[in-house]
Formats: structure tokens, sequence, C-alpha cells
């Protein structure tokens, strides 16, 4: 390249730099300006005050694990006890993420430019996902609670329906950083749609649905143990008894919190375990 | 300069590389040769770090370079540059950054963070994206280049290394003839004009006759042949690569002959 037209090339780098960081620094002011203000307002509208709460955050977890170590010869019996609204939670929460993936399935291929059979409703099956998505699972719990009664089903539907809104977000993306080219090769054979994407997408993209799938399993069985709270059953119920019931009774609760956590600890080491399996094989 | 001694790698149970010893003095172009799985790219990752050897020394100036961790190894990695079969930039960011981040050793975390360069790295950056010709592509996306720009910029990025030793794995096996040629033109003029040492794996014996001072010949992880291009007949090729008598080179040759008369002719005729 001749002189003057590198001479160009710098300045016009030089000046492109410049504009980049002048760019940059804005950016961090108005962010930071933003969290200092967001963090007055939300000092100002609390009913105490942040710094004055601040040293008695750890107040209840301390009383419950105080009482709890008292009462540590109780632990085991409460969650004997405890175990059937386990395996309810764990059913409400494994039956709606299974209908939830596969509806959230269905509207991520009608979501996804390139793959879906009707380009054109590609909007519409992302708005729909939205609203799934948007409503939370809490109150469509209470609505049907009111309409069909307390218990299981309520619960179900409740998180089926903001599962498959979540899911068909998170698979839709999975979707777009497909490789398209085994599907032209499938379209090159003269496979019609749900051919080219049973063999041409769902391989490449299924370990990665796995694994989406287990996460949200594991924030379904945290959600629907919410949902008890509100009447819908399972080990929900049992806790707001335990902790509306307060001291005297933390070791209840104390129970509830570890075998929630054991469970949580043993979805996250089995579906390690099956992504594992999923994306290198099985081992020989 | 470079003293390989025994330098061995074993996956699993099989040796990747095994036992392999030479030495090369002063600024050299020195191609390997072998088939897939030979064990080259393995020997190429060990030399720069990136693959741990099992056991065997790599003395650099009497230092061992397979004995270095952490910053040491760093450092080490920032003198002996990589270029990879494919490019390895970063796509999504523009052609100068990719070429600074050839400096990224002697760069603090916070800096890289706000991607701060000083005027002088960027200038030298795009004196070096001058000199193999691609300035013009400067504030592109890497991605946005072709195959033989982005490994341009791929050498470029070495380069702004500043390292003694260059290492090519593969460098002209995504490349198209036209391509592959001036990438390996701007290799050798590296080599010749800086006097740095040159290591690339190639696959193509003519690529390797051409440009390269001294051919190594790798076959099932061992050096099976080490001498001079010239040295490289069609006999040597077929214990390189063990193939029989039917292997003949030019029926995959990559070369573009220089007999044109033929190839004129049948032109003519198609183009009448």
């Amino acid at each position: 390249m001749s002189a003057p037209a590198l001479a160009h090339v710098q300045t016009e780098y030089l000046a492109l730099t410049r504009r980049r960081r002048i760019y940059g620094g804005l950016l961090l002011v108005v962010f930071v300006a933003m969290f200092i203000s967001g963090f007055r307002i939300a000092d100002s509208r609390n009913a105490g005050s942040f710094w004055q709460g601040l040293h008695q955050i750890g107040d209840f977890p301390a009383d419950l694990i105080r009482e709890a170590v008292e009462k540590a010869a109780n632990l085991p019996g409460h969650m004997i006890r405890a175990f059937p609204a386990l395996v309810e939670t764990l059913n409400i929460a494994l039956v709606a993420t299974l209908l939830g993936c596969i509806l959230g399935l269905l509207l991520s291929l009608a979501a996804t430019r390139g793959l879906a059979y009707w380009p054109r409703l590609v909007p519409v099956a992302r708005r729909v996902s939205d609203v799934f998505r948007a409503i939370p699972e809490i109150v469509i719990a209470l609505v049907l609670i009111f309409v069909l009664g307390g218990g299981p089903v309520p619960a179900v539907i409740a998180i089926a329906i903001h599962t498959a809104g979540a899911m068909g977000k998170l698979f839709s993306e999975v979707n777009e950083n497909v490789d398209l080219k085994p599907v032209e090769g499938l379209a090159s054979v003269g496979a019609n749609w749900s051919q080219r994407m049973w063999l041409g997408v769902i391989p490449q993209v299924a370990p990665n649905y796995m694994s989406y799938s287990l996460l949200r399993l594991e924030i379904n069985i945290r959600a629907s143990a919410i949902l008890g709270f509100v009447g819908a059953g399972g080990i929900g119920y049992e806790l707001r008894n335990a902790m509306t019931f307060g001291q005297g009774k933390f070791d209840q609760a104390a129970a509830i919190f570890l075998l929630l956590f054991a469970t949580i600890v043993l979805v996250d080491q089995l579906s390690a375990s099956l992504r594992h399996r999923l994306t290198h094989g099985a081992p020989a | 300069m470079l003293d390989v001694r025994e330098v061995t790698k074993i996956f699993g149970r099989k040796a990747a590389v095994d036992r392999v010893s030479f030495r090369i003095d002063g600024p050299a172009f020195v191609g390997i040769i072998g088939r897939s799985g030979a064990g080259k790219s393995t020997l190429l990752r060990m030399m720069n770090g990136l693959t741990p050897a099992t056991s065997g020394k790599i003395l650099v100036e009497d230092r061992d370079i397979l004995a270095l961790r952490g910053t040491d190894a760093r450092a080490w990695q920032s003198d002996c540059a990589m270029i990879f079969q494919q490019f390895n930039l970063v796509p999504r960011m523009d052609v100068v950054s990719n070429v600074l981040h050839g400096i990224l050793n002697r760069r603090s975390t916070i800096l890289t963070l706000f991607n701060l360069w000083s005027r002088a790295d960027i200038l030298r950056a795009l004196a070096i994206l001058d000199r193999l010709g691609i300035a013009e592509q400067a504030p592109k996306r890497a991605e946005a280049l072709s195959g033989g720009q982005q490994q341009r910029v791929a050498i470029a990025r070495a380069l702004m290394q500043n390292p003694r030793i260059i290492l090519a794995d593969e460098p002209i096996a995504s490349l198209d003839p036209m391509n592959a040629q001036i990438v390996m033109d701007t290799l050798k003029r590296i080599n010749v004009e800086d006097g740095r040492m040159v290591i690339a794996n190639l696959h193509t014996l003519d690529t390797a006759r051409r440009y390269c001072d001294r051919v190594i010949g790798m076959r099932d992880g061992r050096v099976v042949f080490d001498g001079l291009p010239s040295q490289l007949t069609t006999g040597v090729a077929r214990d390189i690569y063990g193939a029989d008598a039917s292997f003949n080179e030019a029926a995959t040759s990559t070369a573009i002959p220089a007999d044109h008369a033929a190839d004129a002719r049948y032109a003519a005729t198609m183009l009448a």
C-alpha cells in the first residue's frame, strides 16, 4: 500500500478507536449513574433502611440453624414424615417439565427463522412464548386454584405454561445456532420438513435441549415447592406450616430445607452424568 | 537454538509422538510431513505448550521449555507464535484487535477488559498488516474476511508477538492454491527477511520441496526421515506415508503445472 493510503487507514482507524472509547466511557458513566440512583430509590422506598437492616440479615438463618442443631435428633423423623410431600412436589415438577418442554419444543421450531414450517407465523409463535413466559406461575396457579380447587393439577398447569414459554425461547436460541448443512443435505435427498427436523436438527440440539430441560426441572422443583405455599400441596405446604408456626418448629423447617437441598444436588448430579453420556457417548 | 530430545506424548495407551529427537540451529524453514495422525500437530502443540508432553525435553538456549509452568510458560508462548489450520481468530472482533492480541502476554487484564491499546501498538499492528498487504481490511470484522486473508491476519498476530519461532500447523490446508501460495510466500519472507525460525506441518510434498530448507518426515509418531528437500524422492515419500507402489503424488498435487502449452490449447478451444 502507498504511504498516503496507509496514512489514511491509520487516521481512520485511530479515529474509530477514539469514537469507540468515547461511547464505551459514556456507557460506563450511564451504567454507574443508573446503578447508584436505582439503589438510592430502592433504599428510600424500603420500609426500613437497607444499612440499618443489614446486620439483621443473618438472624433468621441463625435461629433456624441453632434450633435445628439443638434438636438434631428430631431431623430424621421430620424428614421421613415430609417425604411423601416431597414425592408429590417432585411429581408436579416432573410432569410440568415434560409437558412444558414438549410444548416449548414445538413453539421453538415454529419460532426459529430458517427452520419454521410457516415462516410468516414466526413472530406469532414468539409472542405466544413471550406471553407464556410473562405471566408468573403463581398468578396462573392462584386463578386455577380458585376455579379448580386446591391440589397438584393447577400447579402442573401453571408450571407447564411458564416452562413452555421459557423453553420456547431457550430452544429457539439453540436452534438459531444450529449448523444448517445437515438440513441442506437432507433437503437435497428430498426429505420433508418433519424428517429434516427430526434427523438434521434434533440430533444437533438434543444435548443442549437436555441440559436446559434438566436445569428447568431443578427450577420447577423449587417452583412447585413455592406453589405449595398457596395451596397446591406438596412440600411447600409443609414448609409454610413449619415456618409460620415460628420458633419451636424450626427443626421441621430445617429438615425440609435439607430435603430440598439434597433433592436439588441429586438432580444436578444426575443431569450432569446424563448430559455427559449424551455428548460423549456411553462409557465403553 | 532448538533441541528436541526424546519427546513423547501418550494418549491413553497409544503413543501419538514417540521419542522424537532433532536439533535445529539458526533460523531455518523446517517442514514436517506425514499422513494424518502421524503426530505432527501434537508435536507442534507440545512445542508451544498447548499440549503437555508425557516425557522428554525441548531445550531452547539450555532451558527446558516443557518444564515451564504458569507465567514462565505463558512468556515462552508469547515468544513462540502458533498459526493454525482454521486460523483461530476471534471472529467478531476487528482485524486490528485480532493482531493486537499478539501482545496480550505483556498486558494487564484490566486494560484488556476495556480494550485500551496504546497508539504506538495500534500503529505497529497497522504497519504489520500493511507489510502483509491487508491494511485496507483493518476495521473489518475477522469473520468477514476470506480464508487467505484471515490466515494473513493470523500471521500478523504472530508477528505482533515478535517471536523467535513461528509454528504453523497445516497453515494452508483450508486454502485454495492461490491463497496457499500467498500464505507460504509470506511465511518464507518472514523467515528470510526477519531471520525467524519457521516450523510448518505440511500435507503436500511439492510445498515442502519448494519452501523448506529441511524436511522431517513422521510416521506413527516417529521420525522416519530427516534431510534436505532434494532427498525427498517418491520412494522416500512412499515410506513416510506408508503407501505402496500405486502412490502417485501428482494425482492430488495442488501445484499449478509450469507447462501451460496443453492447457492453453484446451482453454482456447473452450473460449472460442
